[in-house]
């Protein structure tokens, strides 16, 4: 755990991206108490810019909604829906994985066929079919963007299983007489374990971005306010009003972007040798 | 031979004086090499002989300029090459050194060859380096220099892709790329420990034969004292950085002064055998095999045939309680697969395995009806311990699996943990503190903690270094004993075999070709192939007896 550490620290962005990110979590986390306002309510006169009047220090939009208790509120449904999406990518992606590799045959034959399905259609256009038809809401917008983005998990998780199955270890725990859930669980994902943790990170980084996508299209949450709604809104005006666009687009960027710095950092973190044949 | 070699014949090619190297901080040692003197000679080989960690190969990459500087830095001393120091010269110099100068062969043939490069092109990227050949000139010496190191169809060979040749082939073609520029010095790490006996013995032979012809000097890196005798004219033996004993091979082996050589060279199994088969009359078989067949079919798919490979023929043996079979031949023989069929983890295709008098099925049910009784222990001790498992709960796990209550499991496996000679306290440790050796007596443990009556080891010490290996062997002999567990050792290594077996295997291609009590297959081969495999085991008395008849290049490597 401390080789770790060490290990992490050395990467600088991955550094600064972990600062960032927890920044991004303490302001999701006590959003409400921290906001001036109510990021629906009509506060001052729209088309307002930033810094001109205290308190507006990102302007107003086109209805005298304050952009910064946006964007405040905003974090909370951008992470809620990365974090939760990831999970559910991963449940599906890791069980669908683990023993597609784990059994070979046919069971690996039918359940990379079935993957294969989910990967032929393009990811964005079936999230927005599947938000479409089961009406937007964050229950929805979780469940589409977990449906399109496990089936590179699962692919993930396959391979790793494939050659770990195969080592001595996991052969010893057979004559061992071992069951099968317990191998698969304590013997083979334990060691599976640091490919799946990069990728989560980056997945959260992919589901910020396609929760926001999806809100610019208007699909989003219509209760929430969120960074890619915010920014969907400012689409009209964009030549008059940069700044409803600039603030919660940078809010996506900065979020995304320490994400993927702290993936990395994750990856040089654990991806050691200790992870296999050390001596 | 190049003609200034041949003036300074008495000169040596390569003479390292005082030379130190330092380790990065919080390695386990502050120098890996400390004060290392030796000389080598024109048409002579000088083997530097360790174990794994003493240095050895520290100095041939400090000779080829391949430290991973600035990290492992050499201090002091000296590299003298023809006259110039090695650790003076700049990295551009070096370059024009290596190839053309020295040639080095590195100890893993399966990989020391590009997958994706054709054999010619490999060998032709040595001349491109150093020489501006016209391109028929240069095909016309990378088939001279394949032909010479005793390859089968070289015109044909130069045009294949790595994958098709074995790895006694692929050495070859190592040691026709390290000699292509007709170096004065070649340096070889362990050209022949990722090799099988048979094969050994044909590299080694090509090495001495083709320094015969040129007058090449060989710096030979190995730590096997077996083949120390075989090829050696000057011995230096290395213990933790330093030199301990240097001098001519047969006064080092004959009359070794330091106890570290002693050990060593006591250390090697000598091949005669040693056990006397038990006097005991239990007439219970704790295996019977009769008549097991297996086959691999490989690239099977909708539209072709796959090929098929018999691994296993119409085998069929007994093993009584405390008694041990070895099975032995060289890899793809088959001894491994059938080693893993006994234990259920490969199913068979005919034939009848039976456990204490019950027939075994297949796949899962075998592992089951076995209930843990049939044990294994594998050969790579890096791959053999799940690395996120401390060492306490992986030997406790089969146990635990099987219905033994967790209290007495662990307290178990405290035991098993001080009966391999490891101490109590290694069970709260994980695998990568541990050295190899000391890995493997942790998987006899885990074995152990099943309470098995039959143990089926796969090549438990071939990859141990030799003084570890007698150490495992005699923990092997010790729990045998204890336990009077039923044996089946697979080893390529016949020596071990004759320290460790009551009756012996010998398998090639699938087929037990001699099976008989070990004293009487090692004094009285009846096979063929029994016999090619006695010769080319190393034996210290080789050195002694060593004649010099020029051995025909056998092409079946």
């Amino acid at each position: 755990m401390k080789s770790f550490w060490l290990r992490f620290g050395r990467n600088k962005g991955a550094v600064a991206g972990l600062a960032v990110l927890m920044l991004v979590t303490l302001v999701a986390l006590v959003g409400p108490w921290l906001a001036p306002n109510d990021p629906w309510g009509m506060v001052q006169q729209p088309f307002l810019r930033p810094w001109t009047e205290p308190g507006f220090a990102m302007g107003t939009d086109t209805l005298g909604r304050d952009i910064l208790s946006g964007v405040i509120y905003g974090a909370r449904v951008s992470l809620l829906i990365g974090a939760v999406s990831t999970v559910a990518a991963l449940l599906i992606g890791v069980t669908i994985g683990a023993l597609a590799g784990y059994f070979g045959g046919w069971v690996d034959s039918g359940l990379m066929r079935f993957t294969e399905i989910f990967q032929a259609v393009p990811s964005f256009a079936l999230a927005i079919v599947l938000v479409a038809i089961f009406q937007p809401s964050v229950d929805s917008i979780v469940a589409a963007i977990a449906i399109v983005s496990w089936p590179p998990v699962a692919r993930l998780v396959r391979g790793e299983f494939l050659t770990l199955r195969q080592r001595d270890f996991v052969q010893a725990a057979l004559l061992a007489g071992e069951s099968t859930p317990r191998i698969i669980l304590t013997q083979i994902l334990p060691n599976a374990m640091s490919p799946i943790i990069v990728m989560a990170s980056l997945m959260v980084a992919t589901a910020i971005l396609l929760e926001s996508s999806l809100s610019f299209l208007g699909l989003g949450d219509p209760n929430q306010m969120s960074w890619g709604y915010m920014v969907g809104s400012a689409r009209t005006v964009l030549r008059q009003a940069w700044w409803m666009a600039l603030f919660p687009g940078l809010a996506i960027v900065l979020t995304v972007l320490a994400l993927n710095l702290v993936g990395e950092g994750l990856n040089d973190g654990l991806n050691t040798r200790l992870n296999g044949r050390t001596r | 031979m190049s003609g200034a070699a041949a003036a300074a014949a008495t000169q040596p090619v390569l003479a390292i004086t005082s030379l130190r190297i330092a380790l990065p901080q919080g390695a386990d040692r502050a120098l890996a090499v400390d004060g290392a003197t030796l000389a080598v000679r024109p048409g002579q080989t000088l083997c530097i002989v360790g174990e794994s960690g003493s240095g050895k190969s520290m100095i041939a990459n400090a000779v080829m300029g391949l430290l991973p500087r600035p990290h492992v830095e050499p201090t002091a001393g000296a590299i003298v090459f023809e006259g110039r120091d090695l650790l003076t010269l700049t990295e551009p110099q070096l370059r024009e050194l290596r190839g053309r100068r020295i040639g080095m062969v590195f100890q893993e043939p399966m990989t020391a060859l590009n997958p994706v490069m054709r054999i010619g092109e490999q060998i032709g990227e040595v001349f491109d380096a150093h020489l501006d050949l016209p391109a028929t000139e240069k095909r016309k010496r990378i088939v001279a220099a394949l032909a010479d190191v005793g390859l089968p169809e070289p015109e044909l060979l130069i045009d294949s892709y790595p994958f098709r040749l074995s790895g006694g082939q692929r050495q070859r073609v190592m040691i026709a790329c390290a000699l292509a520029l007709e170096p004065a010095l070649l340096i070889c790490d362990e050209p022949t420990t990722a090799l099988d006996v048979t094969t050994q013995a044909q590299i080694l032979a090509l090495i001495r034969e083709l320094q015969r012809r040129r007058g090449t000097a060989v710096l030979f890196i190995t730590h096997d004292f077996g083949v120390v005798s075989e090829i050696a004219d000057q011995v230096v033996v290395m213990q933790t950085g330093r030199v301990v004993e240097a001098g001519p091979a047969r006064q080092v082996l004959e009359a070794p002064q330091h106890a570290y050589t002693r050990k060593l060279i006591a250390a090697i199994p000598d091949g005669s055998a040693h056990r006397d088969a038990p006097g005991d009359d239990d007439p219970t078989r704790v295996l019977q095999v009769q008549d097991l067949c297996k086959t691999y079919r490989s690239g099977n798919g909708l539209f072709k045939r796959g090929r098929v490979v018999q691994a296993a023929k119409d085998i069929s043996f007994e093993l009584k309680r405390g008694e041990t079979l070895g099975l032995v031949g060289e890899s793809g023989s088959g001894k491994s697969s059938v080693g893993r069929c006994l234990v259920g983890l490969a199913p068979f295709d005919s034939g009848r395995i039976l456990f204490k008098g019950r027939h075994q099925a297949q796949g899962a049910a075998f592992r089951q009806q076995a209930a843990g009784k049939i044990q294994m222990v594998f050969q790579d001790p890096y791959a053999s311990l799940n690395p996120r498992h401390r060492v306490g709960a992986a030997i406790a796990g089969g146990p635990i699996a099987q219905g033994v209550p967790r209290a007495d499991a662990t307290a178990r496996a405290l035991e098993l943990l001080q009966l391999v000679g490891l101490g109590a306290d290694a069970a709260s440790r994980y695998p990568h503190e541990f050295s190899g050796g000391q890995r493997q007596r942790i998987a006899i443990a885990r074995a152990l903690a099943m309470q098995p009556e039959l143990l089926v080891a796969d090549e438990p010490v071939s990859a141990l270094d030799v003084s570890v290996q007698a150490q495992v062997l005699d923990l092997f002999a010790q729990v045998r004993e204890q336990f009077r567990l039923a044996m089946v050792f697979i080893t390529h290594d016949l020596r071990v075999a004759a320290q460790m077996c009551d009756r012996i295997a010998v398998m090639q291609r699938g087929v037990v070709v001699e099976y008989g009590q070990t004293a009487q297959v090692l004094a009285d081969p009846q096979h063929a192939y029994t016999r090619q495999l006695i010769a080319a085991v190393p034996r210290l008395a080789s050195a002694v007896a060593r004649d010099g008849a020029p051995i025909a290049a056998q092409a079946t490597a």
